[in-house]
């Protein structure tokens, strides 16, 4: 109350940052580019950019499972597993089926876990965090099983897959055609649709939406459906970009994905945030990378600042929404 | 009433032991003192990491940052014997049960201080404490004493049968688990998990209570650590599965996951119980790796069925 009748500069940030926090995040992202080019002057030019956009670009997809999934108050901690899942099935069934039929299998074992998660989320009401954590541990052990069946038969990287992960058409990354349609899609969808209401509802008071007539249950067993398909496209996007599918692929894509959303103003809680300031919250997080590579930060200390920064970032927020 | 319902549930769980172990020696009709010390040794970490846990849940809250701190309490005290000799092997013991607590307590504080649920603080520490891992040791590496790891090994002199690590594990939990249990801040915790609202109102320090909380579940990581290092001889950074395993233990072993209710017996049971199910599939040779998927998927179930039980409470 005392704040609104003079604000703070700082006060003055901070609702700038609650308010239009792609616009904050924008501002952040150039400052870090910034602060790049005066560390290691020249680095910064058109190379640079499209090997930036081509890492930032798996995360964003996987961090849209960790969105879509936060907004009904929610994780996906299965993403990273459901992601490898499908890149290991992709490569080793190649050989066997051929690229377009081995790409539609390599969906199935993700959607199911996608579905299994949404059974033990909507029906049995267990938190999404332990569900999705047993779901992904359930999987790493199914494809470990799986290794074994196929370990004569060998691995290929499906040539269309090659193009869309690592080929740049006028400089641009390829992988921009199958994101920047995904990523439209995605923006139209959690504002203008149904489907997408339905989940800041779910996120912003159960209770209410129940009473309203949504189907809560209904609404979770898809949204972790549709997590655990998206889970898989990034899978297959991120086996093309890296060329050597492994059973720990896309692991380290996990806690970034997180962080990614986080960052871009998604409520962990639910109900509030939406996929805009994840794809910056993405970049953001790449950037960062280069930035810690550069001043050589060893993994330990990568991980604390990851962990940091989901906790200052979530408390930021909290206190921003307290305001009122 | 509630008592007996709750006595009645740890007595069931020691029934379903005893047959499970009948199970074993059915299957294996060798498997005696040298089969039980083993299953108790590797029983261990799990142990510790689920009395911390079923310490969280009762105050209401949840740990994911366990077995992080179990890998940073692991390496502590691998890197502390290596440095300080066998001849300081209890301080250096005794400052990785120090770090273990202050862990914990670390935890709580942000968790009240920040006001962010634990569920997002203890995932944010978990990335926290598995970088502070890695920066103490990047590869396995370190020392533990020899008379040190000599605790565990073995069964009790005089008493063959009974595995000197069950024992270890049982003095430890109760030293720290009785006197709190007894105390006013065992009555807190309870308060805490049960109704916060409630227990605020009766005058409980409901900040105070969470921390220690925490501590203890942090005390608790740290002895786990201690456990891995002392089986294994060296400190390993990498955090290992314990966070599902306790969570699963905890829901068996009759702690509400909405809090308030529950002890520390039950869910130590269920770790032997779900330790015992993994070795009767190994003994009926099942390949290793489908073990980890019916292990899972266990877990999973219960935690499941503990989903149930507690939205027919709340309705109730």
């Amino acid at each position: 109350m005392t704040a609104a009748a003079r604000p703070s500069p700082l006060a003055r940030a901070g609702r700038l940052l609650g308010d239009y926090p792609v616009v904050a995040l924008l501002i952040l992202l150039v400052l870090l580019v910034a602060l790049l080019q005066v560390l290691r002057p020249g680095i910064v030019n058109e190379r640079w950019i499209g090997n930036t956009v081509k890492f930032a670009i798996p995360l964003a997809m996987l961090a849209a499972c960790q969105t879509l999934t936060m907004l009904t108050g929610g994780i996906d901690l299965s993403a990273g597993t459901a992601a490898t899942v499908s890149a290991f099935v992709v490569a080793t069934q190649t050989p066997i089926l051929g690229p377009g039929a081995a790409i539609v299998v390599a969906l199935v074992p993700a959607v199911l876990m996608g579905l299994a998660s949404g059974v033990g989320v909507g029906l049995f009401r267990v938190h999404p965090l332990i569900m999705t954590l047993a779901t992904g541990l359930v999987a790493t052990g199914c494809l470990q099983v799986y290794q074994r069946t196929v370990i004569a038969s060998g691995s290929v990287v499906p040539p269309v897959l090659e193009w869309l992960g690592t080929g740049r058409t006028w400089g641009l990354p390829n992988a921009l055609v199958l994101f920047l349609p995904l990523a439209a899609l995605i923006l139209w969808g959690q504002g203008r649709t149904g489907f997408g209401r339905l989940l800041y509802a779910v996120g912003s008071n159960e209770a209410a939406a129940r009473l309203s007539g949504a189907r809560v249950w209904q609404v979770q067993l898809a949204l972790y459906a549709l997590s655990g398909l998206l889970a898989g496209v990034t899978g297959l996007l991120y086996v093309g970009l890296i060329k050597a599918p492994s059973l720990s692929l896309a692991e380290p894509l996990m806690l970034p994905s997180v962080a990614a959303a986080v960052i871009g103003g998604t409520s962990i809680f639910g109900g509030r945030g939406g996929y805009g300031g994840t794809i910056v919250g993405a970049l953001i997080l790449t950037v960062l990378g280069t930035l810690l590579t550069l001043l050589q930060m060893p993994e330990g200390a990568r991980r604390i600042i990851f962990g940091a920064i989901i906790l200052l970032v979530t408390t930021l927020y909290l206190r921003l929404t307290d305001r009122g | 009433m509630r008592g007996l319902s709750r006595q009645a549930w740890v007595l069931g769980l020691v029934a379903l032991l005893a047959a499970l172990l009948i199970l074993t020696k059915l299957i294996q009709p060798n498997f005696g003192a040298t089969g039980l010390e083993s299953l108790a040794r590797a029983s261990l970490p799990f142990a510790f990491a689920t009395a911390g846990m079923a310490v969280v849940v009762i105050a209401g809250g949840i740990d994911l940052s366990i077995a992080s701190m179990m890998a940073v309490a692991g390496v502590t005290s691998a890197v502390l014997m290596q440095a300080m000799g066998p001849g300081l092997t209890v301080p250096a013991v005794l400052l990785t049960l120090l770090v273990g607590a202050g862990m914990g307590a670390l935890n709580g504080l942000l968790i009240v201080l920040t006001r962010v649920p634990d569920i997002v603080v203890t995932l944010a520490m978990l990335f926290v404490w598995e970088g502070v891992a890695l920066l103490i040791l990047n590869a396995p590496g370190g020392t533990a004493t020899p008379w040190l790891r000599e605790i565990i090994l073995g069964g009790v002199p005089g008493l063959p049968w009974l595995p000197q690590s069950l024992v270890v594990l049982a003095l430890l939990v109760a030293l720290v688990w009785v006197p709190i249990r007894r105390s006013r801040l065992g009555l807190s915790i309870y308060a805490v998990g049960s109704d916060a609202t409630a227990a605020f109102r009766s005058g409980v320090p409901i900040g105070p209570t969470r921390v220690a909380a925490y501590a203890v579940a942090g005390l608790f990581a740290a002895m786990g650590g201690l456990s891995l290092t002392m089986s294994t001889g060296v400190g390993e950074p990498i955090p290992g599965p314990y966070l599902l395993a306790s969570v699963a233990a905890v829901v068996l072993g009759g702690v509400s996951l909405t809090g308030g209710k529950g002890g520390l017996l039950g869910p130590l049971i269920a770790v032997l119980i779900l330790r015992v199910v993994r070795l009767d599939l190994t003994l009926l040779s099942v390949d290793p790796n489908v073990t980890t998927i019916v292990e899972g998927t266990i877990m999973a179930v219960v935690v499941m069925l503990g989903g149930l039980v507690a939205l027919r409470e709340r309705r109730a």
